[in-house]
């Protein structure tokens, strides 16, 4: 059972943003959600997953970057070939 | 109260000297291009791009882990590490978090009771560098970060040691040590800015923990630690609590401060990363042939070359240096090896020190050339030293550098000696007295009072002497051989 | 060399475009000229890719999906991007930030999801193939709800270099068609290694479909034909399979006792993988830009507010959840473990059979705003999920109607027998062709 403190919480775990209104319903179906899932609980075994596919790698050779304008050209706003960013201080 | 016993860990984080990153083809050489200039889908992070592992990278990093003598594990992969910032261009780091590449190890130092002891090491690790933040603005017109990608996806290795060390220094020595034998391996370059970066984790005993992250210089590290020290104990002596937080060092004022706490209580939620495949790497260790190592060099230097142990841990400390000391000697290793450790170890290094300038300062040919005229007592040490300061100076100054030899004649040093000066063995009646005995000879007669000094059993009254025939000659008399000259003519008079 | 291009100007009624290209260019190859739909969650450079996200508005990617790049190298056109639910979430590509798209054979029902969009264009015949993914179902579902054909590849076999991620470990590029033939021709296209997805194989695909299946073995799992299947629907199905007796198949009842616990476990997995790819909308490097005179968490939030829709975040919360400090062990990692079962059950199975058969849905599309419940909006992905946790590859081919909708028969094979599960679905095929 979580409660809407503990959704408060993962919302703002992930950064995604959840409005007051939305909380209760969210709450709700998040719930019924997680006992669905309680059904993992009965789950039995070692979970070694079998991978036939391991050293998967490339050869140390430098190949050409992107044009630095497009680098930039999808981005929101740049200043001086640097992309920028809101403030993290 | 507590025993006051500091105990100090490690997380080293080091940039691996390969040409592309570690995920995906972007040259790393980006240090002197412009920013978001080494960028492509995958190390932007744009949506759809996915990693593929640079082997060499790997190879790299089971070298290290060899020559540290760690259990290279057999399957390791890879996790991501989820966080939100702007430098983070997928929003999760990829690394390695409960599979490492290895584990265990050890690291020998000199501890602080001048024995040699082991760090115990914890594991080893692969993951990618992020990219670089600046930040920007002020209050009035509005603060903002402008981020630059060049730097992410830079592979790093990531080295974990036990709290094993005892003290700031030992926790010094332990990076001057380590990077030592990663350059040895030639896996990484400890020139380029930024390449070598720390964690540190320090308690006093009885105490809680307190992390220092992101301490980007060798010597930042010993005064970041020196620093907690100093503020833990006073914390602990006024019978406060050492809160167990996250801090960082500022190196311009040189103090710790702490982090925001929204820092600290990250849940990383690390989970296998998905489009990567385990490794199985621990049978590539035998096929790897690891070079001589610090320690090792060391022991030769001082069998092959006669070297202290003080000075050749210096000499063998830093792989340049060690180089450069065995091209010194190459030409005349029975000639040059001693007077080439003290010269280097004590003498260059400190002039490099003080004029702020790497080995590449001089060519190993002329200090090789400057040795050769000490050895041949052709100027005495103390000119030597003037010598060597007009070789930096000149190449400092970008000035075409003279030969030593030629320094020597322009400044006028040439040791004058009774038994070598040249008007000595040309004039055979010996009519013509050499500058040292001339001077002797003057001194003699112009510090009457002196002699009788001497005479009358006051043995300063020597060394009074000695100094003005040091003047009359500027410096240039042997001083073993004038010792030998005023005794034998203050004998004479009795 | 001179561009050549076709003119594409589809009465799209359905709204399965979100972009239109009206003049395509082409080359040579396999597919010269064959204008051919990418849902829009795959890279395609120089053309907006939006996941039908409105966090991707505008978005531009510089690069094409190595699928894409293989299909201009076969000379085709690309004819546009489809509509989808938002970032391949959903089942009836109701959840679209940029409104949804009718289902051809019935208008007021959805057309399935997510590739709803590239079902719809190809059964209204504006494309002769399309391009969807699938991480749950999201090609068979739509297939089969249009009456269309789609395959979902053994995993690893197409690469996913490209693709927009939602799940890693679950998902492909699949092809889209209303024949067999040409499912397996847009297939022989996009197979084959590729070195920058470090997940794909070396197995090309070089099949013609073959209709002989005399002697094939064929498992009919009870788990599909059981409580939540519409008896109508496990109906048609069955007859479906009768004319595949008729043909030569043989059939055994087989079980899948971790289909009990499968659906919890894919949900875990992929609302994991995707809270985790979906962190780096950020609206710094690409998207509706963040507003640089905030703080950086602030910002981030309110891009992420405006940017994802409901059922996005939903998802990503439950993700979050699932891979948070302490409930790890209890969700993720018990749902690995989970999955690891499902994929000995299927092994075992294909042990003493062949193929497995069955519906590819439990009921047949259903009308808009009808599954308003997120639950019972993935109890509805109950008989694909389980096709994905265990990487095995498979097809729905339409098999006959119930209330004049579409219903599709599910094929499943072993792993890199792709060619075995198109014979089955193409033996069935020419032999109703009739």
């Amino acid at each position: 059972m979580v409660t809407e403190k503990d959704v408060v919480h993962i919302a703002d775990l992930a950064d995604i943003g959840i409005d007051a209104a939305e909380l209760g319903t969210f709450t709700g179906q998040f719930n019924a959600i997680l006992e669905y899932f309680d059904i993992l609980d009965r789950v039995h075994g070692d979970g070694t997953i079998v991978r036939d596919l391991h050293n998967v790698m490339r050869e140390d050779e430098a190949e050409p970057s992107l044009p630095q304008e497009e680098v930039l050209a999808n981005a929101g706003a740049d200043e001086d070939g640097f992309i920028k960013a809101p403030r993290v201080m | 109260m507590t025993g006051g016993e500091i105990i100090v860990g490690l997380e080293v984080h080091c940039q691996l000297d390969t040409k592309s990153k570690l995920f995906c083809g972007c040259s790393t050489d980006y240090r002197d291009d412009g920013p978001n200039t080494h960028v492509c889908p995958i190390c932007l992070g744009l949506p759809g791009s996915m990693p593929v592992l640079n082997r060499r990278a790997i190879e790299y990093a089971i070298r290290v882990a060899k020559a540290l003598d760690c259990t290279v594990i057999q399957e390791s992969e890879f996790s991501r590490k989820n966080y939100f910032y702007p430098d983070l261009d997928k929003a999760y780091q990829i690394t390695q978090y409960d599979k490492p590449l290895a584990e265990g190890g050890y690291l020998e130092i000199e501890g602080d009771d001048g024995r040699e002891r082991r760090v115990q090491l914890t594991r080893i690790h692969v993951e990618e560098d992020p990219g670089r933040l600046v930040h920007m603005g002020n209050a009035e017109r509005g603060r903002y970060s402008l981020v630059d990608y060049n730097r992410a996806g830079i592979p790093l290795i990531e080295i974990v040691t036990e709290p094993d060390m005892r003290s700031p220094k030992e926790a010094r020595r332990f990076l001057n040590k380590l990077r030592a034998t990663l350059e040895y391996l030639a896996v990484f370059d400890s020139e380029k800015e930024g390449s070598l970066r720390v964690d540190a984790n320090i308690s006093i005993k009885g105490s809680e923990r307190v992390e220092i992250k992101n301490i980007t210089s060798y010597k930042g590290v010993e005064k970041a630690l020196t620093f907690e020290v100093t503020r833990q104990k006073n914390l602990i002596r006024r019978g406060h609590a050492v809160n167990r937080e996250t801090r960082h060092f500022l190196e311009a004022r040189g103090i710790t401060q702490s982090a925001r706490s929204k820092e600290q209580e990250h849940d990383y939620r690390y989970f296998p990363e998905p489009d990567l495949r385990p490794l199985h790497v621990q049978s590539w260790v035998p096929d790897i042939t690891l070079p001589e190592l610090p320690d090792a060099r060391r022991e030769r230097f001082m069998a092959q070359y006669g070297c202290s142990l003080n000075h050749a841990r210096t000499l063998t400390g830093d792989l340049r240096l060690a180089n450069f000391f065995e091209t010194v000697v190459a030409g005349d290793p029975k000639g040059l090896s001693s007077l080439a450790a003290t010269w280097t170890a004590d003498t260059l290094i400190g002039e490099l020190n003080y004029r702020d300038v790497s080995l590449d300062a001089l060519d190993a040919a002329s200090f090789s050339a400057l040795l050769t005229l000490l050895k041949n007592g052709t100027i005495t040490d103390k000119s030597g030293i003037e010598v060597l300061r007009v070789m930096l100076d000149q190449r400092l100054r970008g000035e075409p550098a003279d030969t030593p030899n030629a320094i020597v004649d322009r400044m006028g040093v040439r040791k004058i000696t009774a038994t070598l000066h040249p008007a000595h063995k040309s004039i055979p009646s010996g009519n013509v007295p050499d500058p040292v005995t001339a001077a002797i000879s003057d001194v003699l007669k112009e510090q009457q009072k002196a002699v009788e000094d001497y005479r009358g059993g006051k043995k300063e009254a020597f060394n009074f002497l000695v100094g003005q025939v040091m003047k009359k000659t500027r410096g240039c008399a042997d001083p073993a051989e004038l010792n030998r000259l005023l005794a034998e003519e203050l004998k004479k008079e009795t | 060399m001179a561009a050549r291009q076709i003119t594409f100007e589809p009465d799209d009624r359905y709204h399965a475009f979100l972009t239109v290209c009206r003049k395509a260019p082409h080359g040579d190859g396999k597919l010269t000229s064959v204008a051919i739909a990418v849902k829009d969650n795959i890279s395609t450079q120089g053309i907006e890719t939006t996941c039908a996200s409105k966090i991707l508005k505008g978005y531009i990617p510089p690069y094409d999906a190595h699928a894409v790049t293989l299909l201009k190298g076969a000379g085709a056109a690309i004819a546009g991007k489809t509509n989808m639910d938002e970032f391949g979430m959903g089942t009836t590509t109701e959840n679209s930030a940029y409104g949804p798209t009718l289902n051809p054979c019935d208008p007021a029902r959805v057309p399935g999801g997510s590739s709803g969009g590239s079902a719809a264009a190809v059964a209204a015949g504006m494309v002769r193939m399309a391009l969807g993914t699938d991480t749950g179902g999201s090609i068979r579902c739509p297939a089969a709800f249009c009456g269309i054909i789609g395959l979902k590849p053994t995993y690893g076999r197409v690469s996913r270099y490209g693709l927009i991620a939602y799940a890693n470990s679950l998902e492909q590029i699949g092809p889209m068609a209303r024949t067999v033939s040409d499912v397996s021709l847009l297939m022989s296209v996009i197979a084959g290694h590729d070195r920058r997805d470090s997940t794909s194989y070396d197995r090309p695909y070089t099949h013609m479909p073959s209709a002989e299946i005399r002697g094939l073995k064929i498992g009919i799992p009870q788990e599909y034909f059981g409580a939540g299947v519409d008896p109508k629907v496990a109906g048609v199905v069955r007859k479906a399979i009768g004319r595949l007796e008729e043909l030569g198949a043989t059939t055994l009842p087989c079980n899948i006792p971790s289909m009990e616990y499968a659906l919890a476990a894919y949900y875990v997995t992929c609302t994991s993988e995707a809270s985790s790819n979906l962190a780096r909308f950020d609206g710094v490097r690409y998207g509706p830009a963040a507003d640089t005179k905030k703080p950086w968490h602030d910002a981030f939030r309110e891009v992420r507010r405006a940017g994802f829709g409901t059922e996005i975040r939903r998802r990503i919360m439950l993700g979050t959840f699932a891979l948070s400090s302490g409930y790890y062990g209890k969700y993720y990692a018990k749902a690995q473990v989970a999955r690891e079962n499902v994929r000995k059950d299927f092994a075992r199975i294909l042990d003493n059979v062949d193929v497995i058969c069955g519906p590819t849905m439990p009921t047949i599309a259903f009308r808009f705003g009808e599954k308003s419940d997120p639950l019972s909006m993935y109890l509805s992905d109950i008989l694909t999920v389980p096709v994905n946790l265990a990487g095995i590859p498979a097809i729905s081919v339409p098999c006959g109607k119930v209330d004049g909708m579409p219903v599709g028969l599910q094929v499943m094979g072993r792993p890199f027998e792709d060619e075995r599960v198109i014979d089955t679905a193409f033996a069935y095929e020419q032999a109703v062709k009739g």
